[in-house]
């Protein structure tokens, strides 16, 4: 099925088999190994990836149902050219409050965290940040900096005068 | 996943002929549940026909004392809407705690109409606000539109279009998460009108009901003290591994006087 899709600003014209879910066309196809899947039941969080500046489940949502629509996954964060080495602010934040341990869940974090500031802004307290991990799952850190994480990223995003949608 | 034809349409009338055409088919919305059924070869479809691209099937609208809300509409949108959250609010509430962020950037409400989980949140708001379900060939009272666990009075291939709720004099909704799935092990919805309080349960039994005694008692007094005498009896409601009969009839008064509380 001839799909189009924009992804991480590049637009592709792609014939994609109805059953190919987004993460595997992400994975798979395009080498964009950065979004992971966890758990594949829509728990997890770790496939999550912005789609219009919303967060989706990768592994919930086949690639032909979003057609003409703008894709971000965690590669698309960073900035700085070629060599992308300018880290996104809610990327920078988690590794300045280690808001990781193995990383497996972190590209969703990192995502999830984005969308928060579209959602509620750049001041963020930790029990609005909390209820909104419900669907991000961390087998490692506890969740506390992360949360710290979230906050301080969130605000430098202020700071940096960056859009809320990646 | 096994593969699968999939259509686009552009219109109901070829959203229906695509349907017709698909050997066993299926509509899609946010597929939030669709596609785990299908990874799990609960569901085997031929075809998938997309209704994201016929128009007119979200947004929200008020007419007199109904509000609408297109089939198509996420989850996310009627937390947020300010006609949802200025008619109805504790439909903005309930909108809010389905599953997560992610779910309810996804999920529709014509998807959890349509497809009648026991446990979903959706149904419970449409007993208590007398909703009415709008479909491409007609419209059904939400009173005989469940009919008990995953079955509706849809035809095969008929298409949710929209749902209107009345609006209530006040309204609110009280849920008991299982904390895993987020589903409820218990949701109560509580709508008070002028001329009487009706109750919406879900998660307690095999389907959507309507609490006869509750709505009884706070027609009568709608106040916490007269929920917290209401009794519901154990005998119909569910036993599974996350909570047993006895618990969820205990559960359901608990979360009827939290939604009372909450409409005051
Ligand atoms: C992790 C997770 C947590 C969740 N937690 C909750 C929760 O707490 N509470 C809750 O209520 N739900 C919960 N859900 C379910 C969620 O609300 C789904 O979005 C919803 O049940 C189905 O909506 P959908 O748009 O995704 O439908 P789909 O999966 O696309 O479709 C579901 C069914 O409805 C049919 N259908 C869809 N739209 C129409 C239409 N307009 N007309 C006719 N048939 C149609 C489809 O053919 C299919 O059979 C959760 C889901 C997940 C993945
Ligand atoms: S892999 Fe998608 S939610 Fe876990
Ligand atoms: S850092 Fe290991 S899963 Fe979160």
């Amino acid at each position: 099925m001839q799909t189009r899709l924009t992804i991480n600003g590049t637009g592709h014209s792609l014939d994609i088999a109805p059953a190919t879910l987004l993460v595997e066309l992400l994975r798979d196809d395009l080498g964009l190994t950065g979004t992971h899947i966890g758990c594949d039941t829509s728990q997890c969080g770790a496939c999550n990836v912005l789609v219009d500046g919303a967060a989706l489940k990768a592994c919930t949502v086949l690639a032909v149902q979003l057609d003409g629509k703008a894709i971000t996954t965690v590669e698309g964060l960073a900035t700085g050219g070629s060599d992308a080495d300018t880290l996104h602010p809610m990327q920078a934040a988690f590794r300045e409050h280690h808001g990781l341990q193995c990383g497996f869940c972190t590209p969703g974090m990192v995502i999830a965290g984005i969308e928060m500031v579209r959602r509620h802004g750049h001041d963020l307290d930790r029990a609005t940040i909390a209820h909104d991990l419900e669907g991000n799952l961390c087998r490692c850190t506890g969740y506390v900096n992360i949360i710290k994480a979230i906050q301080a990223g969130a605000k430098a995003m202020q700071h940096s005068g960056e859009p809320a949608n990646a | 996943m096994r593969d699968f034809a999939y259509a686009r349409p552009a219109s109901l009338a070829e959203a229906a002929s695509a349907f017709g055409d698909g050997g066993e088919a299926a509509f899609i919305a946010g597929g939030h549940t669709l596609l785990p059924a299908i990874k799990s070869r609960l569901r085997m479809p031929d075809t998938l026909v997309d209704l994201s691209g016929v128009p007119g099937l979200s947004g929200v609208t008020r007419d007199g004392d109904m509000l609408w809300i297109g089939a198509m509409t996420t989850h996310a949108t009627v937390a947020t809407n300010a006609l949802v959250a200025s008619a109805i609010p504790g439909l903005a509430g309930m909108a809010n705690l389905i599953g997560d962020p992610q779910v309810r950037n996804r999920g529709t409400l014509g998807g959890v109409v349509a497809n009648n989980d026991p446990a979903a949140d959706y149904p419970a708001a449409l007993m208590a606000l007398d909703a009415v379900v709008e479909t491409d060939r007609g419209s059904h009272r939400a009173d005989a539109y469940f009919q008990g666990m995953f079955s509706t009075a849809l035809d095969d291939g008929e298409i949710v279009s929209r749902v209107g709720f009345r609006v209530p004099l006040a309204s609110a909704y009280a849920k008991f998460r299982n904390p895993a799935s987020r589903y409820a092990v218990v949701g109560v919805f509580v709508a008070r009108f002028a001329d009487a309080v009706r109750v919406g349960v879900t998660g307690a039994g095999p389907g959507v009901f309507r609490w006869a005694e509750a709505e009884a008692a706070l027609t009568a007094d709608f106040s916490v003290s007269a929920a917290a005498k209401v009794v519901l009896s154990p005998d119909d409601l569910n036993t599974d591994i996350h909570a047993g009969a006895e618990y969820r009839a205990a559960l359901a008064v608990v979360m009827l006087k939290q939604a009372v509380s909450q409409a005051s």
